[in-house]
């Protein structure tokens, strides 16, 4: 089975542990993303919110993982964090080899633009710009020009079949299509790593399957895809899931034994 | 943010709110408004100033030497005024002193004047005109010609022949749809011959300069215009402006010997010259100049706050936008020179508009009053860079707000 072939080396367990417990230490260019003991406490009006209690995850090059977890299992955070939209308040966290844990706000932003490609599960697009011009966006940030910029907009759009809607604004667009023009703009930079938050929770269940194969595809196609969901449907497209729970890693297992578990075989 | 984007932006944004940008605007057009009326009308005046008004009474390079100044603008105490009416006249035979001590070359004139009824018999009733008695160079050091007749003849100055050339008003009232030449007029009972009407010498503030007739200093209209022996000016012109202050210096040394002035004492005459007289004017344009720039400053200081307001409202209104842009890679500088420019845009559409209404506020003040308005090419860029100026100010805390709103938070927002 195609499958399986494509599952087997992301069972490399024993790897992964070795990976983890080199604390201090920079891992090799395979790992995409390595966190050590990560902890996010909140101070919420005197009260300590502990979101992240120590979550070691390491993530290969060309995996396709799902978080998933009920609400207030710190999904949500730990996707900030791997997003470098936040930091945590304990331990270290490796982004394609650079130690990004410590790092400043605009450092952060320089992060963001060149490593990571953010899918939201409300699209996030400019109500006001064309779909061209919002897959632009973070080109316009990284500094390229103009001309550049237009030609790898619209290559980004092409990928995702959206080429007879580039000069249309979000509100003349589908659910789907406006998700589709968000994973163009995620793609446009050549990001380490796409991230999705809940990328099918505001779409109807045709349209989440069309915006799951797109997804599939490019892991397909060797892109990194980390999607984080509280839908079990959705999390077994990924090839690993990591289930949290009270701010702990619960589970992490091949997809093949978390539809074993859920018996949705 | 590319910077032709961001303005784009602020531009369609006040596209689509006419009415609301209208109202963010106004204070900043306003001030600038008044801020380029006003700067047309001073440089218009102080134009018309120099060119003009002071120009006809004083001639080029020249200087008067008289008892009192002619003109006295400013802050005077009883002192001052006491001193002046101490003053002896200059006298006819001042004139031969002081005149033989120039050196060649240079042009003098004594200068008489007082206001007389004048009359003539095509018009029933009398009406008053400036008449000045003068010796041989005065047209020439005011290079005044006449535009019908004739000026005086050596002889006529010589001899003090009852002859008068007369400006243009007087030759309109006087003489109505006639040639004035070879006619009368009368002036206390003695009839003067007009033998030329000069060129029309303009006005300054609805003040006319063509209501005068000159006659020969040795004429009898001299015993009207001034006591005997007594003169009002000696009305003196260098070739060059350099020759100038040292022939001043010698008329001043020949005065002072003549009124026996002791090293300690001052001048108890005056020599006055273009300069002084535009000094009135310079304190004038002073306090207008404050009054041009703090009324604007009102208007620019209440356009600042609705700008920084509005700013305020526009970065609560995209909390989410900020977001967005943050997640995908925006800086804090980023973020902060895309609101700048906004807020400087929209601030310095408001100061064209300012810099349009002004101009034509200036016209218009010009077109109804006697001020005449000159548009500075200088004050339109002034107007504009004061306008991105205050957008610039105003947007500051705001854009500073929104380049430090967290990215989570702000992502979160609706």
């Amino acid at each position: 089975m195609s499958r399986e072939t494509i599952e087997a080396p992301l069972g490399a367990t024993a790897e992964r542990q070795a990976v983890l417990a080199t604390s201090g230490e920079a891992p090799g260019k395979d790992w995409v993303i390595v966190t050590r003991g990560i902890k996010r406490e909140y101070d919420m009006g005197g009260e300590i919110v502990r979101a992240l209690r120590g979550v070691d995850l390491a993530i290969q090059r060309n995996e396709y993982v799902a978080i998933m977890g009920p609400s207030g299992s710190g999904k949500s955070t730990l996707m900030n964090v791997i997003g470098c939209l936040d930091t945590p308040s304990e331990g270290e966290y490796w982004l394609n080899g650079t130690r990004v844990s410590s790092m400043s706000d605009d450092a952060l932003a320089r992060v963001r633009n060149k490593e990571i490609g953010f899918v939201f599960q409300t699209f996030n697009l400019l109500p006001r710009a064309t779909a061209l011009h919002n897959v632009e966006l973070p080109l316009v940030y990284a500094g390229v020009s103009a001309v550049e910029r237009k030609k790898r907009a619209r290559e980004a759009l092409s990928r995702v079949q959206l080429d007879g809607r580039m000069e249309h604004r979000p509100n003349e667009l589908s659910g789907g299509q406006r998700q589709r023009v968000a994973i163009a703009r995620a793609l446009v930079n050549n990001p380490s790593i796409l991230l999705a938050d809940e990328p099918t929770g505001n779409l109807d269940s045709t349209t989440s399957e069309e915006i799951m194969r797109v997804f599939e595809s490019l892991a397909d196609q060797g892109q990194t895809v980390i999607m984080v969901t509280h839908e079990p449907d959705i999390a077994q497209h990924a090839r690993r899931v990591v289930v949290l729970r009270d701010g702990l890693i619960a589970s992490d297992d091949r997809r093949s034994a978390f539809v074993e578990k859920l018996g949705l075989a | 943010m590319p910077f032709f984007e961001a303005i784009r932006l602020a531009l369609q944004q006040i596209w689509v709110q006419k009415l609301k940008s209208f109202f963010t605007l106004l204070g900043v057009m306003i001030g600038v408004t008044f801020l380029i009326a006003v700067v047309s009308i001073v440089g218009g005046m102080s134009r018309y100033m120099t060119e003009q008004l002071v120009g006809k009474i004083m001639a080029v390079n020249s200087f008067e030497l008289r008892h009192r100044p002619n003109i006295n603008i400013g802050d005077h105490d009883d002192n001052y005024w006491r001193e002046l009416r101490r003053r002896p006249r200059i006298k006819e035979s001042d004139i031969e002193p002081v005149t033989s001590a120039l050196p060649n070359g240079v042009l003098w004139a004594a200068v008489g004047y007082d206001n007389l009824a004048a009359s003539s018999r095509y018009v029933a009733k009398p009406k008053g005109v400036t008449a000045f008695t003068v010796t041989d160079d005065y047209f020439t050091i005011k290079r005044m010609a006449p535009v019908n007749g004739r000026l005086f003849s050596p002889q006529e100055f010589e001899r003090g022949m009852p002859v008068i050339v007369i400006g243009q008003d007087v030759a309109n009232y006087f003489f109505p749809a006639l040639d004035p030449v070879g006619r009368e007029l009368t002036i206390r009972g003695i009839p003067y011959q007009v033998v030329g009407v000069m060129e029309k010498q303009g006005s300054a503030f609805g003040i006319s300069f063509d209501k005068f007739i000159v006659a020969p200093h040795k004429s009898p209209i001299n015993r009207f215009v001034n006591a005997h022996g007594v003169i009002d000016a000696i009305m003196i012109q260098t070739p060059s402006r350099e020759g100038m202050l040292s022939t001043m210096e010698t008329v001043r040394q020949v005065m002072r010997a003549r009124h026996g002035l002791r090293p300690s004492q001052k001048d108890d005459f005056e020599l006055e010259t273009s300069d002084s007289a535009l000094e009135f004017w310079n304190k004038i344009k002073s306090y207008l100049v404050i009054a041009g720039v703090a009324l604007p400053a009102i208007g620019l200081v209440v356009g600042a706050i609705v700008i920084m307001n509005i700013m305020l409202v526009a970065v609560a209104e995209r909390t989410r936008e900020i977001g967005i842009r943050k997640s995908l890679g925006a800086r804090r500088r980023d973020i902060m020179s895309q609101f700048l420019v906004e807020s400087a845009t929209l601030s310095t559409v408001g100061a064209a508009f300012g810099v349009a209404t002004g101009f034509a506020f200036a016209k218009l003040i010009a077109a109804v009053t006697p001020l005449p308005a000159a548009v500075e090419l200088w004050s339109v860029f002034v107007g504009v860079g004061i306008g991105a100026g205050v957008g610039i100010v105003a947007g500051a805390y705001p854009a500073s707000r929104a380049s430090r709103l967290d990215p989570i938070t702000a992502l979160r927002a609706e």
